[in-house]
Order: C-alpha cells, then structure tokens, then sequence
C-alpha cells in the first residue's frame, strides 16, 4: 500500500462521508473505539452550554451561527467522530483577541454525561497578543472541534485543560491556521478521564508562521490518554517546535502520542523538531509514541525528531536518597520535574500552581 | 566522638554471569576528623564499598557489619543513612531534568536538618558557598548536573558538601577529571569543611596529588575487595612509584 502524504488525507464536515469506523483505521487503531460508538455514530446534543468566565479587556466570548464566514477557517474533520460533531453543533463557541488581550479562562463544568456536540473557535486579529485557558472539568461524553485562527503578527497562546471527572469521554481536533509572521503556543495538557483524545493540528500557511505545540498528560490505571499532533509546514521560512511529556501509572494506562511533520514542497527554510518523552511508573502501562517527519523539499534549515519512553530511573532516585530525601519525596521531585517543563511554558502563574498541585495529586494517587 | 566502623565487610552483586563477590572482608574504623585515604587498582572494589556505604540498593552484603556511633547503618534507608550524618561525592554523579540546583539543595537542607533553612540567610548561605568554589550563580537555576561537565559535576558534589554539613564524607575520585585550579579549590572546600565541622573523610583516589592539598592522616591500599596494606601518608608516596605490582604478585 503506497504511503498517503498526510495532506491529502480525506476531510468533510458530513458524518455520512465517512465511513464506518472499524478500529483499524491509521488514527484510531490505538484508540478503544468500542467505548466510543454514541460519540462516533450517535446522537449528538449540539446546542450551547454553561460556560463560566470572567471579563478580560482586549477578549470577547459570543455564540456563532453555524453559518458564520469562521466556522471552517482553520480546518475540518478527518474523522468520523469529529464531523459527527461538526454536523451537529448548532452554535460555535468564539472567543475574539484584539490588541494586547488580557487572559481568558473559559471554563466549562457541566456538560454532563449525555453524548454531545461542541465548536469552539479562537480568533486573534492582526498583530494581536493573548492568552486563553479552555479549562474543562467535570463530567462529560463529548466530541468537538477546535479551530484558532490567527491572523498576521498574532501572537497567542492557548492551553486546552483536560481535567474531567474519572468518567469522562472527550473527542477533539483542534486545528489552528497561522498566519503571516503570526506565533501559535499550544499546550494540551490532559490529566482527567476515561478516554481523552485531543488531535491538535497546526497549519503553518504562511510566511514565517510559527507553531510551538506542547503536551503534559498523566494516565492512571485503565484511563486512555491520546494525542496526534499533526504540523503542516506549508509555506517558507516557517517553524515548529513540538513537545510532549508523560507519565503512565497502574495497570491499564495507557497513553498514544503520534506526531507527524510535514514539510511541504513551498516548505523552503523550515525549521522543526518534534519529541516525545514518557516516564513509565509502574507494570501494565502502554505508552505508543509514533514520530513521522515527511519532507518534501530538500531546501530546509533544520528537521529531527526523537521519542522515547523509559522507567523511572533508580540511579536518579538513589542520588535524592543520598542527599536525605525520603524516598517518597524523592519520586515525587523526579516525576513532577519531568513533567513541569511542559506546565512552565503556560505562562499564567495561577493555572501552573493548579496543575503542579494536580499532578501531585496523581502521584499522591499513584501510591 | 563519632565513629564509623566497618568490620569483615562482604559484599556481592548479581550478574548476568551470577553472583559476583566483589568486597572479601573490609575493616575500616574512621574517626571523627580523621581523613583516610583509599587507593587501588580499578576494579578492586573501592566504589563498591562507597556505594555499600551509602546503601545502593544494587550491591548485597552478605556479611559483615557497619556501624556509625553504635547504629546499625545497614538496617537504615538511603536516606536515614544521610540524615544520620554520611555523605557520598559520587564518581559519577547522576542527572535530574526538570529539578533545579536551588530546589534540590533546598530540599535536600530541609530533609537533612528536618527544618526549612531560613528564607533570609539561605539564599546569602548558597551564593557564598558557589562563590567559593567558583561556581558561576546561573548554576542554581541550572537542573541538577544536566549539562554539568566532569567538574562542574564535581563541584556541584563539594559544594552539597559544605551546605549540608555532614559528619562522615565518603570522596569517590572527586579528584578525577579536574584541572590543576579546580583541584585546589574543590580540596580547599573539602579542608573548610573538615575543619568548621571535624568531618571525617574516606578519600579514594588514585593520584597523590590531591594528597598535597587534603593531608591524610592514612593510607588504605585496597586490592581485590581487601585492605591490603595499611599506612601513614608515606605510603601513598610509594605506591606513586612502585604500583600494585607487589601486591598483585603476593596475591598470585
Ligand atoms: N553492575 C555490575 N556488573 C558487573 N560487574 C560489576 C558491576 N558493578 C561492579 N562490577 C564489578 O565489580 C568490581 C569492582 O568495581 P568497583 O566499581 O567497586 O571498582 P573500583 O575499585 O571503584 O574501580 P575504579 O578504580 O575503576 O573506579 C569490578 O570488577 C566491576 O567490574
Ligand atoms: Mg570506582
């Protein structure tokens, strides 16, 4: 079977143009589609829901029409659970940025456990700086689609929390387009649920756009946590940084990070490295972590990748030891040290102490 | 007075090709203040005895005893063993990503004296302390020994030396891969702390030129997992110039 450039992989927005989904599928064949059937072919409950947030200068929050000229701006489905969503929704979610915005905490809590369709769409005007946290929690069974768009100069970061209830079923794909000398820094951090995926994709489109993708997620036993990353280098002199880092803790964790490049043939001048770092904690975990770069252009700057997925390291463990750490305390420095440069890069000092104090949690959890 | 005392010391490893019995009986009694001096040939156990020491979980023993002021440090944690006053300055000091120097050397403080240092003097505490062993201050926002080369690693050991003040320090080549200047002043750190605290030093080296800067008081030669030969700083002299050769034969 020749290997399909991932560009050309088929998109619609109409669940019917897909077809069934068999588990075998390139993205979803580490996913446990079994417990995903209402979010991938079911019924889908599209209207708007309790957000909560508080005012920030420069940052707008409004309901679109589905027909509105955004919806699709920065990309569309290649799945059947996300064009489930897609054909569904019946208002988007969007967050506006002008000039220097404040930061923006959307928070939604009760989205409850019926199956449900959501859009989202963050959009940064010319030249425009922000930061927004989409902050979910609580119970929830839900398939949705991300998009950001940023316009020329924009410079935004946007973190995408997962922290659900145990229970929680979550699909996303969240797809960013990038535009003229515009810079994306985008952290999925996923730390709640039963079976979270989050597939963000960044589309470098234009001229010296650039995208810094990074992830943090903690599986405990039997939860699903996934990501695709998916960097489109479409256009020259652009740049992309991917990295993501996680810890896998009791029977049944398991984690996917599959990360595809693509340097297009206009790619001239690219500048990429993506990796993935998994700190294995206990017996009975899966961590899967797929690098893919494809190049098509021999005209770059710089391409690499690297993955691996290790033990937690007794040496690191005993030097603690020596120096009279209690060996609880001792874990607990390794772990979270491996784990914080990721929640260093949000930048929004009082959502990082949440999730330092989240991720001890975990480990107090793991023992 | 505080005493370490090491008595018919027998220890072992697992191998891929089975036990391996590495130490075959080592008696050694340090005393507070003392520095004694261990050198041998490589292979000949010297790190094995540091590590067994410090308690890496890694070496077994087999028989034997360790005792530190009347305790039994062989039924104490990795951790217990420090608290109760020994340090180890690794030969191979290990890596930890994302922690940094600062965050490491305060929690290390705090779990040594069972009390957070003072926010006020601490700070002032550490700055000296690198000023001292000439340690550039973007060292401390630095993860601990990433990056280090050998002798910053080195350093980076004395300097954890001097800020949590043990009694019994175990030096596994801390001279080893220093240049001439970095040697003088990680053995000046080594000398402050002997003398502001009466550390007790076990010095395993293979080179006498350290013993210029930190006198020893004696000299071990440790040859196959024993203490062969044991002496005043004279006798490091001489192995500088005959070898192991005489005891290797005596051995054969
Ligand atoms: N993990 C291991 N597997 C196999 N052999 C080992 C292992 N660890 C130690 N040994 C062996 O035990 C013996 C003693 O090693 P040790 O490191 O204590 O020597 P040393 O005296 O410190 O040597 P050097 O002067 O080279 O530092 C050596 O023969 C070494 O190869
Ligand atoms: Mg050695």
């Amino acid at each position: 079977m020749p290997v399909q450039t991932r560009s050309e992989r088929f998109t619609s927005t109409a669940h019917a143009d897909f077809p069934e989904v068999t588990g075998r599928e390139v993205n979803w064949k580490y996913t446990p589609v079994a417990k995903l059937g209402d979010l991938i072919d079911g019924e889908l409950d599209g209207s708007p829901y309790e957000i909560a947030y508080a005012d920030a200068a420069g940052a707008t929050v409004e309901w679109l029409d589905r027909t509105h000229a955004l919806v699709g701006a920065a990309g569309i489905p290649e799945d059947r659970a996300a064009a489930n969503a897609w054909t569904n929704f019946e208002k988007a979610l969007h967050i506006r940025l002008e000039g220097d915005a404040e930061t923006l905490t959307v928070v939604r809590s009760t989205l409850g456990g019926s199956a449900r369709a959501a859009h989202t769409i963050v959009s940064a005007a010319k030249g425009a700086t922000g930061l927004v946290v989409l902050d979910s929690q609580g119970d929830a069974k839900l398939t949705e689609n991300v998009e950001i768009v940023l316009e020329d100069d924009a410079n935004v970061t946007v973190v995408s929390v997962q922290q659900w209830d145990d229970s929680a079923l979550h699909l996303a794909s969240q797809y960013a387009r990038i535009g003229h000398g515009a810079s994306l820094r985008h952290i999925v951090v996923s730390l709640g649920g039963d079976v979270v995926r989050v597939n963000p994709s960044a589309h470098l489109a234009e001229e010296g756009a650039e995208a810094e993708l990074y992830g943090v997620y903690f599986a405990d036993a039997g939860q699903h946590l996934e990501q695709q990353v998916y960097v489109n280098h479409d256009a020259p002199h652009t740049r992309s940084r991917v990295t993501y880092k996680g810890a896998l803790n009791g029977e049944g964790a398991h984690t996917v990070w599959i990360g595809d490049v693509l340097i297009g043939r206009d790619a001239t001048g690219t500048d990429t490295y993506e990796q993935n770092r998994n700190l294995v904690l206990s017996d009975g975990t899966r961590a899967d972590s797929i690098p893919n770069l494809e190049i098509e252009t021999g005209d770059i700057e710089g391409a690499g990748h690297a993955s691996a997925t290790g033990r937690f390291d007794d040496e690191q463990l005993f030097y603690l030891q020596a120096r009279g750490i209690p060996e609880d305390e001792a874990r607990r420095l390794v772990v979270l040290g491996f784990l914080s440069e990721v929640v260093q890069k949000i930048g929004e000092p009082v959502l990082e102490a949440r999730l330092h104090e989240a991720l001890e949690d975990e480990l107090a959890a793991a023992r | 007075m505080s005493t370490l005392e090491i008595r018919d010391l027998k220890v072992s490893i697992e191998t891929d090709q089975g036990t391996k019995h590495i130490l075959k009986g080592v008696d050694l009694t340090i005393n507070e203040g003392e520095i004694h001096a261990v050198m041998g040939p490589n292979g000949s156990g010297k790190s094995t005895l540091a590590y067994t020491i410090a308690g890496h979980p890694r070496y077994n023993v087999e028989g034997g005893s360790i005792t530190f002021d009347g305790q039994d440090v062989l039924e104490m944690s990795v951790d217990e063993r420090a608290r109760a006053g020994l340090f180890l300055a690794m030969q191979y000091p290990v890596e930890i990503p994302g922690v940094t120097v600062t965050n490491f050397l305060r929690t290390a403080k705090t779990a040594i004296d069972g009390e957070e240092p003072s926010i006020r003097h601490w700070g002032a505490t550490v700055k000296d302390a690198m000023g001292k062993l000439r340690m550039d201050p973007s060292f401390a926002a630095r993860n601990v020994n990433e990056g280090f080369s050998g002798g910053e690693k080195k350093r980076h050991e004395i300097l954890q030396l001097e800020l949590l003040k043990p009694k019994f320090a175990v030096l596994d080549e801390t001279d080893s891969g220093l240049d001439v200047d970095a040697l003088k002043i990680v053995s000046e750190g080594v000398n402050r702390a002997h003398e502001e605290t009466g550390l007790g030093v076990l010095l395993i080296t293979h080179y006498t030129r350290i013993l210029r800067y930190i006198k020893p008081d004696f000299v071990h030669v440790f040859v196959d997992g024993k203490v062969a030969e044991e002496g005043g700083p004279e006798l490091a002299e001489r192995l500088e110039d005959e070898g192991y050769d005489r005891y290797l034969v005596a051995q054969a």
